[in-house]
């Protein structure tokens, strides 16, 4: 009697059943599963990091040839989008477009991430007057005109080429400035957000048991601090990407950003173009659709992953 | 409530200075200054002519003391000249600001008005067809930049021989030519700042549709009108105006392109035309008067979480 009932006490197979998968690995299966959107949304960020690795391979042409086909051809089997006003291949400069709109946003990315965990983390982390001069900073900043930002840090390196900076392509001067701009401004923007999480970490007992059997500032920020604030880094970054490439898109579409000799969906929409637009509307369709489809991902994934890793975070 | 507004103002006038300051000193590192380009326009001029520039417009005193001047005339109502034109900022921005205002509220309330309704909807039906082709249709509307709506207006319906009017129409005009005016960029901006508050009200209603209160107001036999608009709208409000005021930054970048879209002689077209001419004071004034209406209309949303929630008094 007493036999049996240790066995049916054994909780030993219930424990195995339950093995927790790696947090990460979990969310994964979870979107897919649970978020049909948000899957869809990562299966176009997928598709348009492959189109902007693999541009050179999908672009038929070069999406600067003039004439690559007849002038403002209809789209068809030798032009998949059509030509445009000087003949040249609207799919291929999409496809082009992609490469320079991800690199951009990725690198801006980068940068606003690095930015808003280092004013997020620091703010919140060591609190008092440093904490309220940082935040009365940050308030400046948000006050300012986010557009007029850029705008005002362009027209600063205008003329200027950054030694060691090809002169043309991605990484021109020009791009770079856009990159480093965009990142900022979006990067303080958000780490009033960063900072709240870390405010919410740093009352948790396991900080107060960590100092107290000794852990200095280094040890707190980096084994606690940043792995407890990942989750909303991770959704920041991924709805920052679709804001950073709507931004450069904006700021090429003004004429102020990327410069045009370098094929980008806001430019393709701009300038000359536009007075052949309703007679052949392909030339807006496809650079828009391209660019509306790629933030439209962004933001499905962002939001699904807000959903799965953070359900505190609420920005709308 | 006064002193609490006073003192809300107060610490306000540090972020505005501080504001202005980077403005000030970031517009004057943009090289191919403003000196040359007054001289590129006088070739016969003598060589003494770069400094008479300078002197003229203040330039040749220390970026210190130009803007410790600077502030001592803002503290005058006086925002400077124009270097350009040689007209007083504040006329050329007061002739400017009121369009891009109206054309903001426009905007703002047109979102409003399609947000509320379908973020209700959305949310007392939760997990239907409608909620789940209202929420996607936010975060398209979210997605789509409004240059390429813009675009699509104006060359679409180009081939039934129909486009939306691009010039300029003032009240003198004809009040109803004006608003038909201002409709169509009201519109578009609406549509991608109502995506925002759309999800914004439907999550907060969602959340406040559970409460106990609503149970009881249900069993009390109210009209299902009166406790959703009553107990449950009212009681979702407070984050659904937070972001309409952070949206109020949103929509004055939005104005600056969709101005230059549809012609409108609004603030934001003069911005970047003042940015490509290096015009020091009108760059400066346009900042200012953004960063304060940003400002004072983050102190209208506090006073209204007062007049929303009882329970918030400020001291």
């Amino acid at each position: 009697m007493a036999q049996s009932q240790t066995q049916t006490l054994d909780l030993g197979p219930l424990t195995e059943h339950r093995r927790r998968l790696p947090f990460y690995v979990d969310v994964f299966r979870r979107l897919i599963r649970e978020k049909p959107l948000g899957l869809f949304g990562l299966v176009v960020v997928i598709m348009y990091f492959a189109m902007a690795v693999a541009a050179p391979l999908i672009a038929p042409d070069d999406p600067n040839a003039l004439l690559a086909g007849p002038k403002f051809a209809d789209p068809g089997v030798s032009n998949f989008f059509g030509t445009d006003n000087l003949g040249r291949d609207i799919f291929s400069r999409v496809v082009y477009g992609a490469q320079v709109s991800m690199t951009i946003g990725l690198v801006a990315v980068a940068v606003s991430t690095l930015i808003t965990l280092a004013i997020g983390v620091l703010s919140g982390y060591f609190g008092g007057i440093a904490d309220m001069f940082i935040q009365r900073l940050v308030d400046a900043f948000i006050a300012f005109p986010g557009l007029v930002f850029i705008i005002a840090i362009g027209a600063i390196f205008v003329d200027t080429d950054f030694p060691g900076f090809p002169t043309t392509g991605v990484f021109q001067t020009d791009n770079v400035v856009l990159m480093a701009t965009i990142g900022v401004l979006l990067g303080v923007g958000s780490s009033r957000i960063i900072r709240s999480a870390t405010l919410s970490v740093r009352s948790q007992a396991y900080m107060e048991a960590s100092r107290a059997i000794g852990a200095g500032h280094g040890r707190m920020i980096f084994v606690h601090v940043l792995p407890n604030v990942m989750a909303p880094t991770i959704t920041l970054a991924t709805l920052g990407l679709g804001t950073a490439i709507l931004l450069e898109s904006s700021l090429s579409f003004l004429g102020l950003g990327v410069p045009p000799d370098t094929p980008t969906w806001g430019g393709m929409l701009s300038g000359e173009a536009r007075s052949f637009m309703s007679e052949h509307i392909w030339m807006a369709v496809f650079p828009g659709g391209a660019l509306s489809l790629a933030v439209f991902g962004f933001n499905m994934l962002g939001d699904a992953l807000r959903d799965l890793l953070d359900p505190r975070l609420r920005t709308g | 409530m006064t002193k609490y507004l006073v003192r809300r103002a107060l610490l306000a006038v540090p972020t505005v200075l501080l504001v202005l300051f980077a403005t000030f000193s970031i517009v004057r590192l943009v090289p191919g200054d403003i000196v040359e380009l007054i001289l590129a326009e006088r070739p016969y001029a003598g060589d003494d002519a770069r400094q008479q520039v300078e002197e003229d417009l203040g330039l040749d005193r220390p970026m210190v003391v130009q803007f410790i001047y600077y502030i001592g005339d803002i503290a005058r109502g006086d925002l400077g000249n124009s270097y350009w034109t040689t007209r007083p900022v504040t006329e050329e921005l007061g002739n400017r600001m009121p369009i891009t205002f109206e054309f903001g509220l426009f905007a703002i309330l047109l979102g409003l008005i399609i947000a509320l309704p379908i973020g209700i909807l959305s949310a007392t039906r939760q997990d239907t067809i409608a909620d789940y082709a209202a929420r996607s249709v936010a975060i398209f509307a979210l997605s789509v930049p409004y240059f390429f709506t813009a675009t699509l207006l104006i060359v679409f319906p180009a081939k039934w021989g129909w486009a939306p009017p691009l010039r300029y129409q003032s009240w003198a005009d004809g009040p109803i030519d004006h608003i038909y005016y201002f409709f169509f960029p009201a519109l578009l901006l609406g549509v991608s700042l109502a995506g925002t508050v759309m999800r914004m009200t439907r999550t907060m209603m969602l959340e406040v549709l559970r409460q106990d209160y609503i149970r009881t107001a249900w069993s009390k036999g109210l009209r299902e009108r009166s406790i959703i608009l009553r107990h449950g709208l009212r009681n979702a409000m407070i984050p659904i105006i937070t972001i309409v005021g952070l949206q109020v930054g949103v929509a004055l970048s939005g104005t600056i392109i969709l101005e230059t879209i549809f012609n409108m002689p609004g603030v934001g077209r003069y911005l970047v035309g003042a940015i490509s001419q290096r015009d020091y004071p009108s760059i400066q004034g346009v900042v200012l008067i953004l960063a304060v209406s940003v400002v004072v209309v983050n102190i209208l949303v506090d006073v209204a979480y007062a007049s929303l929630d009882p329970r918030i008094r400020y001291g």
